[in-house]
C-alpha cells in the first residue's frame, strides 16, 4: 500500500452525507414553515389543522408495533420512516394533506388559489410536523473536491476488525467514502494481510438495514439529550454513595482507551463493579495460567517454529485470536516448494471435527469429558511431574504414546495448544507439557494478559444477576453485550434486568437485551468509530472510521465519558487524548510527538512498541495437587448429573455465527459450516455410529434432555464426532436479532449451564417423528474413486513427487481437434494449493463481498441455488466414525477449451485473449446450456431476483466495479476481472508489465494459509508458473481436455510411521491410479433432501 | 399384369379395407364436411373444449406467475440446469414427428391408407410444435430477450454462436414449423373449396372462400396443386429426420456423460416416430368412435399404426441397449456411473418405468388380437405416451443430476409451475385440436374420394 493511497486521516469522509447533515434541511424547512403557520392562520376549515395540532405535540411512537411490523414483512421492504410503518394517524394525515384530500376540495369547488394556497401549507406542514421526515435523498457534489478522491478509485484505510475484544489488522477499502470491502493489513502480526471469514462479514454488518436506528426509552424514540438528561439525574444519585448500586457490564475489553475511562470511572465511583460477560469466553485458559503460573499470561504461539504440533482441542487455526495468523505459520511450516520435503506435522484431539481437525495429520475424536485425562497421560508419558494418569485403552494408548515420543524427539520445536474451550484443568497440563518439553520461550510466549483487568467471566455474570436480584442493582450499563440471549440457561439474567431501576443498552441491534432495558442506545459500527483495540500478542490498533455513523450511534467512549461527566466528549476526542498522553503511548520513541506518533499508528494500522510485555512464567512447584484439588472444586460446583442418559453434549461457538452476534449477517448464515456444510441453521450434531444405533437420519427432530432442559433440533451427521457424543453450535434461534437471524435454527443457549459451558455429561435423545429439511451445500461427500482432490504422503512424495500423476488415465495435455488459441501477452492462470488450503471458507465470502454475490435463502439452498463462486468441496475418505477430510477450493478454472463457451448460444461467454473465460451478463439470455456442459459445476444462474435492488444501505456496500446481476442471468468467476483492469491500466499509465504479486484475486487475497497464487503464466518466473511446473500440480478432470487455467496441488500428509507404517495409510492409493477410495465414506448423507 | 393386380386386390381384401364398401363420392363428403356444416355442435365437443380451455387458462397463469418471478418457480436448479421444460420441448416435437412422416414420407411411398389420418396427423403436428415452441422460450431465464438467438442484423453488431446446437434448433425447428404449416394448409385448400361450397351461410362462405383461395378444381389447379403438394413432400421428408436429430444434438454435443453419445440422433429420431404413431392413436381412436368414421379410419389403419409402433419401438430398445453396452464397453468412469446410476439411483424407478412403457408393453403388439382391439391399442398408445415423456425426463434429470464432480450432485422434482405449464400445453393442444376438428375437415375429402372405386381409373400403359 503506498502512502499516497493510505490516508491518516479520514476527515474527508466526514463531509459526505450524514445524518446531521439531513436533520439541518429539516430545520431549515420547520423555519419557513413558520411563514406557513401565520398563512395557516388565515384560513378556516382545514382538513390540515389537525395536523397542525398535533404537530405542536408529536405522538409517541410504539416502536414494539413497528418492530412487528418490519418482522412481518417479507424480504427487504424498503420503508422510508418509522411513521411510515407504523401508520401513524399523523402520518395518514400528512398523506392525505399533500394529495388526495386537496384534490377533493378542488372538486368541492374551492377556487384555485384557495387550493393553491393550501397546497402550499400543506406542503410547509410537513416541515412542521418535524417528525415525519421527508426521505433524505439528497446527492451532494463535493464542492472542494478532496486532493486524494479520484472517483473510480478505491483509497485504503488501516483500521481494526474485533472480535471478544482481541483485533485483527485491516485495510478497509473505500469507495467515494463508501467502505466496500475488508482486506487484512500485511503489516498487522494478527492479520499478516489475510483474515478470517467473520471479519470479510462486518462490512455487511454495518449496512444492515435491521441495525438499530434510534436511541428509546422504554420503546419509545428519544433524542440523545433526554439520555443524557436522564442520565445526570442518575448521576447525582451516585455521587452521594461512591457509585453504589452501579454496575457496568461489558464483554472482553482491550482497548486501552476505553480501560483508562473504566478506570478514571472507578476512580470516581468507588463502590462501581465492572462485570464481565463473555458467551465464548476464555475462563479455562485464564484459570488454566492461573494454576500454572500463579499469574495470567497470555499466550502466543509461534507454529512456524514447530515442527509436531499437538492440539488438544484446539481450532486454532480458524478460530482464536490468533487463528489468522497460526493458519500462515501452520502452512508456511509444511510448503513444500523447490525440493523441500519438510514438514511440521499436526496432532489434533478433539470431540468434534473442527477445521484444524480436517486438517490433521492424526485425528483422534476424543469425548470432551476424557481431554482432561488425555491430557494427564500425555504429561504422564513425557515425565512431567505428579501426572500420573491411568493407561487409556490399547487404542488411544498407541496414540497417545506414539504422540510423546514424536514430541520428546523434537523438544524445543513442538508444541502443546489446549482450546480455548478447554478446562482449566487440560491448560495447566498443557502449560507444564510445554515447560517440560522446553517450548517455553521458543515455540510458546507467554505475555501479559491483554485482556485488562482479567476475571472469571462466568462468575462475574452470576454476581451481577444475583446483586441485580437482590436489589442491590440500581445502575445497569450493558455495553455491546446480549446477555439476555447468551447467559448460561441457569442465570436468569432477563428476570435480574427487570428489577433494575435504571438500566440502558448500548449495541448494533435492538436485541433481546435491550428489549430488557429502560434505555436502548444505538451503537456505531467499528467502520463508523474512533476507538482502539489490541490484537493476541497486544499490539494496539487506533479503530478509524470510514463513514460517519449512519444512524448516528454512539460508542462506549461515548456512554463512559458520559458517566465521567463529559457528555459531549466525541469519540475521536477521547482517543485522540488518550493517546497523546505519554504515559498511555509508551511505545512511543523519543523525539516523536504524540502528532506524529498519532499519524503513524493511523497510517500503518498498528502502533509501534505496544506488543504486550514478554513475561517468564514457569510452573510452580506442587502442580498435580493444585490440580487435584481443582479437579474436586469443579466436582463440587458442577450440579449433580441428572443422569438422563449417556451422551455428552458438547457446545462450540458457530464457526461464522460465533456466539450468536453475526446471525443477522445473511453473507454467514449462508456460508457453510466448514464441516458439516449445513446453512442456515444448527443441527444436532452426532457421529455416524451414534445415529446408526439409535437410528436417527439427517433431520430427524430429535428432543435432546439434558440436565433438566431440554430442546428441540433436527440431527445431522458429522462425521468425526466422537463417540457418545452430541455437538451443538451456539448463536442460532435469535428471537430479536432482525430479519435474517430470527427463528434460524434453535437456541443451544437454552441447556447450556454455568458450571458446563463447554460440555457435561448426562444428556438423552428422543426421536419426535418428525423431520426438518436441512440446507447443506454438499450432498454428497465421497470421490466416488475419482481422483479430484489428489493427496498422498510424505514417504509417496518423497519416493516420487510426481506421484499424483499417476492418477491421470490420460494424459491432459492431450491433442485436440481445435487449433489452440495463442496467447501472447498477459495469459492468466491460478494454481491452489491443497496442502496449505485448511478449508476455512474465507476464500467464498471474500468473494461475495468483491463481486457482488447475493444470497439466497435456506429454501434456495435446499433447491440447489446457491450462488458463490468459489466454494470449499469437501470429501470425507476412510472410517465413517473418523474419517480423513478433503478440502478443495473450486472457482471457475477458466477452461482453454471451455465447454461452456461453444454451447452458449448467444455468445454471452467467451474467451478473452488473455485466456479468461468471460461472462457478459447483459447478452446473457439464461438457457443454462453452459452451466449443464460445465464438468465443475463453478456457473451460477440467478434463477430469481436475488439481489436486493431496493434496500438503500445495501447498495452501499457494493463494489462499484463489479456488475450487480438481475434475474435470469448466469454468472460465475472471472478472477476478479475488474482487479485485472485496475492495475493493467495503471501499469499501461506508467509504461511497464504488470509486476507478478501485483494483481491479487480477492480469494487469494483473503487466504490466511496462502494456498492461492494467481499471475501471469507466459511468465516463467510468476510464483504461479513455478506452482504449476511442480511435480504436485495436475488438472481436475484433465481427462476431458477442457485444460483449465486453474490447477491444483497435491495435499501431502505427514503421517507418523508408528502410527501409519507406510504402504498402510488409506490416502496412498498404493500407486497407480487405482480406484482404492471408493469406499470413501459417504457420510451417511443420501441425496433425499 | 392383370394377374399381378388381381393377386394385389384379393390382397387387399384380405386385409381389411382401408374405406368401408358402400361409400360413394357423395356420401363421402357428405359424412366429412357434417362435421363442420352441421348446425349445432354437439355436447361432447362443448364439453372437452371447456376442460381443455380451462387448461389453456392454466398455461396462461403459469407463464405470468413464471414470468413475474422468475425461472426459479420451476424446480431446476444446479446441477440440473435443465428440466421439464426441456423434457416437454422434446417430447412434443416427438410427437410432431408422425404428422410429417404420415403426410410426407407415406405420400411419396404412395401408401394410400394414409389418406385417412394424415389431416388431422398432420393438424396434430402443427398443434404439437406450438406447444413444443412455447417451451424453450419460457425455459431462457429472460424470455423477452429470447428473439437474440436469431440472426438478425442489430445495433450490438453481434451474431448468435452458430457453434451452439440450441441455434442449430432455432432453425430446425422453425424450418419444420413452417413447412409443416404450409403442408399442412395447401393440403386443406382443395376441403376448403368444399365447404365453401356446401357452406349455407354467408360467413361460412365468406371465411372458407377466402381460405380455399379461389380453388375452381380445373384441371389446372389440380396439376399445380399435385406438383406443389408433392415437393413440399420432398421437403418435409428430410425435415422428418432432421428436426429430431438436431434436437439431439443438444444432448449429443455436450460433454455431460448420459448425453456426450453418438447413438443419439437415429435413437431420438426412431422415439419421436414412436411417440407420434402412438399420440395418432391416442386421438384417432375415441375420435372415429365419437364422430362414426369407423368407415373411414378402418381396423386396419389402426392395425398398419401398430406395426409401425411396435417397429419403431424396437428401435427405441435397441436404442437403450446400445447405450447401455457402450456406457461399459467404452470403459469410461463416469458413463459407467452414469448407468449405473439409471440402473439404481435415486432415479431408478423411473427408468424401469420407462423400460416397461416403452419395451414391455409394446411386445402385446406382436399379437393380432391386441392390435385388432381398440381399447389395448388405445392403453398401449397412452402407456407409450407417457414412456416417452418419461425417456426424456431420464436422459435430461439423471444424466445432470451427478455428473463428475460428486461435491456438486444433487436432485431434481418439478415444482407445481411445471406441472401446470406442462398440463397447460396440453390444453393447449386440445383446444387447437376441438377447433380444428369443429371448424375444418378432420379427414381429407378429396383425397378420400380418391379411394372410392369409381374414382379407379384404367391405366394405360
Amino acid at each position: 500500500m503506498s502512502d499516497s493511497t493510505r490516508n491518516t486521516e479520514n476527515g474527508a469522509i466526514r463531509t459526505l452525507w450524514t445524518p446531521e447533515a439531513a436533520q439541518t434541511t429539516d430545520a431549515a424547512a420547520s423555519v419557513d414553515a413558520t411563514d406557513a403557520m401565520d398563512a395557516m392562520a388565515a384560513m378556516d376549515a382545514m382538513p390540515v389543522s389537525d395536523a397542525l395540532a398535533t404537530a405542536a405535540e408529536p405522538e409517541r411512537i410504539d416502536l414494539t408495533a413497528i418492530r412487528e411490523k418490519l418482522a412481518a414483512a417479507k424480504g427487504p421492504e424498503l420503508w422510508r420512516g418509522l411513521e411510515e410503518v407504523a401508520q401513524t394517524e399523523e402520518f395518514q394525515q400528512f398523506v392525505n394533506a399533500e394529495f388526495p384530500a386537496s384534490a377533493e376540495l378542488v372538486t368541492d369547488g374551492v377556487s384555485r388559489r384557495n387550493f393553491l394556497k393550501l397546497m402550499g401549507a400543506s406542503l410547509a406542514l410537513a416541515g412542521v410536523n418535524a417528525c415525519t421526515k421527508q426521505p433524505t435523498e439528497k446527492i451532494f457534489p463535493y464542492v472542494k473536491q478532496p486532493e486524494e478522491i479520484i472517483p473510480g478509485k478505491p483509497l485504503f484505510y488501516a483500521t481494526a476488525a474485533s472480535l471478544d475484544g482481541y483485533a485483527l489488522g485491516t485495510l478497509v477499502e473505500s469507495h467515494t467514502g463508501r467502505p466496500t470491502k475488508i482486506e487484512g493489513n500485511p503489516e498487522h502480526q494478527a492479520s499478516l494481510g489475510a483474515t478470517d471469514s467473520i471479519t470479510q462479514a462486518t462490512v455487511l454488518q454495518l449496512y444492515d438495514p435491521d441495525r438499530s436506528q434510534v436511541i428509546s426509552r422504554a420503546g419509545e424514540i428519544r433524542p440523545y439529550a433526554a439520555f443524557i438528561n436522564e442520565l445526570g439525574v442518575q448521576i447525582e444519585g451516585l455521587e452521594g454513595n461512591g457509585g453504589e448500586g452501579l454496575r457496568l457490564l461489558t464483554g472482553t475489553v482491550t482497548s486501552p482507551t476505553l480501560v483508562a475511562q473504566i478506570e478514571a470511572l472507578q476512580a470516581r465511583y468507588p463502590e462501581m463493579r465492572w462485570h464481565r460477560y463473555e458467551p465464548v469466553s476464555r475462563d479455562g485458559a485464564r484459570a488454566g495460567a492461573r494454576l500454572a503460573f500463579g499469574k495470567d499470561v497470555s499466550v502466543d504461539l509461534d507454529i512456524s517454529a514447530a515442527e509436531v504440533i499437538v492440539s488438544l482441542g484446539a481450532d486454532f487455526l480458524a478460530s482464536g485470536p490468533g487463528g489468522v495468523r497460526y493458519a500462515r505459520q501452520f502452512a508456511d511450516g509444511r510448503r513444500l516448494s523447490g525440493d523441500s520435503t519438510e514438514m511440521n506435522r499436526l496432532y489434533v484431539v478433539e470431540p468434534l471435527p473442527t477445521v484444524t481437525g480436517g486438517k490433521a495429520d492424526h485425528r483422534l475424536p476424543l469425548e470432551a469429558s476424557r481431554m482432561e485425562d488425555a491430557a494427564e497421560r500425555l504429561a504422564t508419558l513425557l515425565g512431567v511431574t505428579g501426572a500420573k494418569a491411568a493407561v487409556f485403552d490399547e487404542r488411544h494408548e498407541t496414540w497417545l504414546s506414539a504422540v510423546a515420543a514424536d514430541l520428546k524427539e523434537h523438544r524445543g520445536h513442538c508444541v502443546v495448544i489446549a482450546g480455548d474451550q478447554e478446562s482449566a484443568i487440560t491448560h495447566a497440563w498443557v502449560h507444564a507439557i510445554n515447560a517440560r518439553l522446553g517450548n517455553a520461550g521458543k515455540t510458546v510466549r507467554y505475555r501479559e494478559p491483554i485482556e485488562a483487568q482479567p476475571v472469571s467471566h462466568r462468575d462475574s455474570l452470576a454476581e451481577l444477576t444475583a446483586d441485580a436480584a437482590a436489589g442491590k442493582v440500581t445502575t445497569l450499563l450493558i455495553l455491546d453485550a446480549n446477555p439476555v440471549f447468551d447467559s448460561p440457561a441457569d442465570v436468569d439474567f432477563a428476570g435480574a434486568v427487570d428489577t433494575v431501576p435504571f438500566s440502558l443498552h448500548l449495541g448494533l441491534y435492538a436485541d433481546e437485551t435491550s428489549e430488557r432495558c429502560l434505555w436502548h442506545i444505538s451503537q456505531a459500527h467499528s467502520l463508523e468509530s474512533w476507538s482502539d483495540t489490541r490484537a493476541y500478542d497486544g499490539t494496539v490498533t487506533i479503530v478509524q472510521p470510514l463513514i460517519a455513523p449512519l444512524y448516528g450511534g454512539k460508542t462506549a467512549h461515548e456512554i463512559v465519558a458520559a458517566l465521567l461527566g463529559q457528555p459531549l466528549a466525541s469519540a475521536h476526542d477521547i482517543v485522540k487524548e488518550h493517546w497523546s498522553k505519554a504515559a498511555a503511548t509508551g511505545g512511543r520513541a523519543a523525539g516523536v510527538t504524540a502528532e506524529e506518533y498519532w499519524r503513524r499508528s493511523l497510517h500503518d494500522g498498528l502502533a509501534e512498541g505496544t506488543q504486550a510485555v514478554v513475561v517468564s512464567a514457569s510452573v510452580r512447584s506442587g502442580l498435580a495437587g493444585r490440580i487435584a484439588a481443582r479437579r474436586r472444586e469443579d466436582e463440587s460446583v458442577r450440579a449433580e448429573d441428572a443422569d438422563d442418559g449417556g451422551f455428552e453434549v458438547v457446545f462450540r461457538p458457530d464457526p461464522h455465527l460465533w456466539d450468536g452476534r453475526f446471525a443477522n449477517l445473511a453473507w454467514l448464515q449462508e456460508l457453510p459450516r466448514p464441516v458439516t456444510r449445513l446453512v442456515w441453521g444448527n443441527a444436532v450434531l452426532v457421529g455416524a455410529r451414534l445415529a446408526e444405533e439409535n437410528d436417527l437420519a439427517d433431520g430427524d427432530v430429535v428432543e435432546l434432555n439434558y440436565r433438566g432442559r431440554s430442546l428441540k433440533g433436527p440431527v445431522w451427521i458429522a462425521a468425526g464426532t466422537a463417540p457418545d457424543t452430541i455437538g451443538l453450535y451456539l448463536g442460532h434461534g435469535r428471537e430479536r436479532g432482525g430479519r435474517v437471524a430470527d427463528g434460524v435454527g434453535f437456541n443451544a443457549y437454552a441447556v447450556r449451564t454455568s458450571d458446563a459451558p463447554w460440555s457435561g455429561s448426562g444428556a438423552s435423545l428422543r426421536k419426535l417423528g418428525e423431520t426438518e429439511s436441512m440446507a447443506s451445500t454438499q450432498l454428497h461427500h465421497s470421490m466416488e474413486g475419482r481422483h479430484l482432490a489428489r493427496h498422498g504422503t510424505l514417504q509417496q512424495y518423497e519416493a516420487d513427487p510426481g506421484f499424483q500423476s499417476h492418477f491421470d488415465h490420460i494424459d491432459p495435455e492431450g491433442k485436440s481437434l481445435f487449433p489452440e488459441h495463442p496467447y501472447e501477452g498477459y495469459a492468466w492462470g491460478m494454481s491452489i494449493d491443497l496442502n496449505a488450503c485448511i478449508g476455512c471458507m474465507a476464500c467464498t465470502i471474500a468473494c461475495q463481498a468483491e463481486n457482488n454475490i447475493p444470497v439466497v435463502g435456506k429454501q434456495e439452498v435446499i433447491n440447489g441455488r446457491e450462488m458463490h463462486w468459489i466454494r470449499v468441496d469437501r470429501y470425507f475418505e476412510g472410517d465413517l466414525d473418523d474419517p480423513h477430510f478433503h478440502h478443495q477450493p473450486v472457482p471457475c478454472m477458466q477452461c482453454e477449451n471451455a465447454p461452456c463457451e461453444v454451447v452458449c448460444p448467444v455468445n454471452a461467454t467467451v474467451h478473452s485473449d488473455e485466456g479468461l473465460n468471460d461472462m457478459v451478463y447483459n447478452r446473457c439470455v439464461g438457457t443454462r446450456y453452459c452451466s449443464n456442459n460445465c464438468p465443475y459445476k463453478v456457473r451460477r444462474f440467478n434463477f430469481k431476483l436475488w439481489n436486493d435492488w431496493e434496500t438503500e444501505q445495501l447498495k452501499m456496500q457494493r463494489n462499484p466495479d463489479v456488475t450487480v446481476r438481475s434475474r435470469g442471468v448466469m454468472e460465475k468467476c472471472t478472477y476478479c476481472v475488474q482487479s485485472i483492469n485496475h492495475k493493467r491500466i495503471e501499469a499501461k499509465r506508467e509504461g511497464r508489465d504488470i509486476r507478478d504479486g501485483e494483481i491479487e484475486t480477492a480469494c487469494q487475497q483473503v487466504c490466511p494459509a496462502e494456498a492461492i497464487s494467481f499471475g501471469n503464466i507466459n511468465d516463467a518466473e510468476a510464483n504461479v508458473s513455478r506452482d504449476k511446473a511442480g511435480p504436485r500440480s495436475y488438472s481436475l478432470l484433465g481427462e476431458l481436455g477442457t485444460k483449465p487455467r486453474t490447477t491444483y496441488l497435491a495435499s501431502v500428509r505427514n503421517p507418523n510411521p508408528a502410527l501409519e507404517p507406510p504402504g498402510e495409510s488409506h490416502g496412498g492409493h498404493g500407486g497407480h491410479g487405482s480406484h482404492g477410495d471408493k469406499a470413501g465414506g459417504n457420510g451417511g448423507h443420501g441425496d433425499g433432501h | 399384369m392383370a394377374t399381378k393386380r388381381k393377386v394385389d386386390a384379393d390382397l387387399e381384401a384380405l386385409r381389411g379395407p382401408i374405406i368401408a364398401p358402400g361409400h360413394t363420392l357423395g356420401s363421402v363428403t357428405d359424412k366429412i364436411s357434417e362435421v363442420v356444416l352441421e348446425k349445432g355442435t354437439p355436447k361432447g365437443w362443448f364439453i372437452g373444449f371447456a376442460i381443455s380451455f380451462s387448461l389453456l387458462m392454466m398455461m396462461l397463469m403459469s407463464i405470468t406467475y413464471l414470468l413475474a418471478v422468475g425461472t426459479g418457480v420451476w424446480g431446476v436448479n444446479v446441477p440440473v440446469g435443465w428440466g421439464f421444460a426441456i423434457i416437454n420441448f422434446v417430447w412434443w416435437i416427438g410427437i410432431g414427428h408422425a404428422g410429417t412422416l404420415i403426410s410426407a414420407i407415406l405420400l411419396l411411398l404412395r401408401q394410400k391408407w394414409r389418406t385417412s389420418i394424415n389431416r388431422f396427423a398432420e393438424a396434430m403436428t402443427l398443434f404439437a410444435v406450438a406447444c413444443a415452441g412455447i417451451f424453450p422460450i419460457l425455459h431462457t431465464g429472460r424470455p423477452w430477450l429470447a428473439y437474440w438467438l436469431f440472426p438478425y442484423p442489430n445495433t450490438m453488431a453481434m451474431w448468435p454462436n452458430f457453434r451452439s446446437p440450441l441455434i442449430w434448433d432455432v432453425f430446425a425447428v422453425s424450418t419444420y414449423a413452417t413447412v409443416s404449416a404450409m403442408f399442412w394448409y395447401i393440403g386443406l385448400i382443395p376441403d376448403f373449396a368444399t365447404l365453401r361450397d356446401r357452406s349455407t351461410n354467408r360467413v361460412g362462405q365468406t371465411i372458407y372462400g377466402a381460405l380455399a383461395m379461389g380453388w375452381r378444381g380445373s384441371a389446372e389447379h389440380w396439376g399445380r396443386y399435385e406438383t406443389a403438394y408433392l415437393l413440399l413432400a420432398g421437403l418435409s421428408t428430410p425435415l422428418v429426420v432432421s428436426v429430431h436429430t438436431i434436437v439431439s444434438f443438444d444432448f449429443a454435443v455436450s460433454v455431460v456423460p448420459g448425453w456426450h453419445a453418438t447413438i443419439f440422433p437415429p435413437y431420438f429420431v426412431a422415439g419421436a416416430i414412436f411417440a407420434g404413431f402412438a399420440m395418432v392413436m391416442v386421438l384417432a381412436i375415441p375420435l372415429r368412435r365419437f364422430y362414426g368414421l369407423q368407415d373411414f379410419v378402418t381396423m386396419r389403419h389402426l392395425d398398419y399404426m401398430a406395426r409401425v409402433l411396435l417397429a419403431t419401438g424396437l428401435f427405441v430398445g435397441y436404442g437403450y441397449m446400445t447405450d447401455a453396452f457402450i456406457a461399459f464397453y467404452g470403459a469410461n468412469p463416469y458413463e459407467e456411473y452414469m448407468m449405473m446410476n439409471r440402473f439404481e439411483g435415486p432415479y431408478a424407478p423411473f427408468y424401469w418405468a420407462l423400460i416397461a412403457c416403452n419395451v414391455v408393453s409394446i411386445q402385446a403388439l406382436w399379437f393380432q388380437r391386441v392390435r385388432s382391439s381398440t381399447v389395448a391399442l388405445f392403453i398401449i398408445a397412452i402407456i407409450v405416451s407417457i414412456g416417452m415423456w418419461l425417456e426424456r425426463f431420464v436422459i435430461v434429470v439423471t444424466s445432470l443430476h451427478r455428473d463428475f464432480l460428486p461435491s456438486s450432485w444433487g436432485m431434481y422434482s418439478g415444482t407445481f409451475w411445471d406441472w401446470s405449464l406442462y398440463i397447460g400445453t396440453m390444453g393447449l393442444f386440445g383446444t387447437l385440436l376441438f377447433l380444428f376438428i369443429r371448424f375444418m375437415p378432420m379427414i381429407s375429402i378429396f383425397e378420400m374420394r380418391t379411394l372410392l372405386p369409381e374414382a379407379e381409373v384404367e391405366e394405360h400403359d
